[in-house]
């Protein structure tokens, strides 16, 4: 129940993020990775780049967030292909494993650029 | 006691987009140092750790003078120092972190001052003649240090502190001759149970 509300809420947020606040041009401009720049989504892959893979409870537990939100952001990450989920069974118990794939690493490594540039980009000015 | 006055709404400032690139690159660090923490212990090196304990406890029973023991746990001790520092740093290394970041820096400080004391307390004791205390007190203080320096780790390492700490209690209150045994069931039973769960769980 209240994993659900979460997940709505946060559908909600992205739904009123978009139609709402217009993207800054700055960062239109340069295509900013709306995907990894959501702060949970951004955690969840930086964690996945340290490790080889983190189960959903490891990643819950790690980042302090909720079932539903964990889940809604690891779903559109999965989506985006950034990240690979795994499902299986640890005694009885259903186990779901998270990785990171090569796109997702990619997605970070430019998101990284980015934000270096940014920063460099302010400094010259 | 004054009552306070709401606060008045904050002016919203533009931040400057410098400022929000350098916060998402600060929270990224910082996401992934704790993240590393899941790997910074390493399984193997625990099992492997274990095994030469239960060597040493082997080879110590057979030992006549406490010096001899001593000695005997001592070489056993370097080899476990030597063999954690190795697997930590291949295991840090191969995860992209340092050992020398956030999370393998908060584990040296924690875990390296009830190590000190164990060593200078090893020394008073064995000038006191009290080594049959010493077992005892190793377990507790090497239990200490798991606790403390696995306090950001996860759960399991300070578990296994925490076990180590209540062998090493009930070593305090048993007959010398009991130590081997009780080092053996610490330094070999622990780290090699709890270092096969880790080395399975978390990768190494």
């Amino acid at each position: 129940m209240a994993a659900k509300s979460n997940a709505a809420r946060v559908e909600r947020d992205e739904k009123s993020k978009r139609s709402v606040a217009p993207a800054r041009p700055a960062e239109n401009a340069t295509n900013l990775d709306r995907l990894i720049h959501e702060r949970t989504r951004l955690a969840i892959i930086s964690a996945l780049a340290v490790n080889d893979s983190l189960t959903f409870n490891e990643l819950k537990q790690l980042l302090s967030v909720t079932d539903g939100n964990l889940s809604v952001h690891a779903r559109k990450l999965e989506d985006a292909g950034y990240i690979a989920c795994a499902k299986s069974f640890a005694n009885r118990l259903p186990k779901t494993e998270y990785r990171l794939s090569a796109a997702g690493r990619r997605a970070l490594e430019k998101y990284l650029d980015h934000m270096e540039a940014l920063i460099r980009a302010t400094r010259e000015r | 006691m004054s009552s306070h006055q709401p606060l008045p709404p904050r002016p919203r400032d533009p931040v400057a987009l410098d400022d929000r690139a350098r916060d998402n690159l600060r929270f990224i660090r910082e996401t992934m140092e704790r993240a590393g923490s899941f790997t910074a212990v390493p399984g193997w090196g625990g099992v492997a750790m274990g095994i030469t304990a239960f060597g040493a406890a082997a080879i110590a029973a057979r030992q006549d003078t406490p010096l001899a023991w001593l000695v005997t746990w001592m070489i056993e001790a370097t080899a476990a120092i030597a063999i954690a520092s190795w697997t930590t740093y291949t295991k840090a290394r191969e995860s992209g972190g340092s050992l020398f970041s956030g999370p393998g820096r908060r584990f040296v400080y924690s875990f390296a001052p009830p190590i000190f004391v164990g060593a200078l307390l090893t020394l008073f004791l064995v000038r006191a003649g009290l080594t049959g205390t010493i077992a005892g007190m190793w377990l507790l203080l090497y239990g200490t240090a798991v606790v403390t320096g696995g306090a950001f780790s996860i759960r399991i390492v300070p578990l296994m502190g925490l076990c180590f700490m209540v062998l090493g209690a009930v070593a305090l209150f048993s007959p010398a001759s009991w130590s081997n045994a009780l080092l053996a069931a610490g330094f070999g039973g622990f780290h090699v149970i709890f270092g096969a769960v880790i080395a399975r769980k978390y990768g190494g």
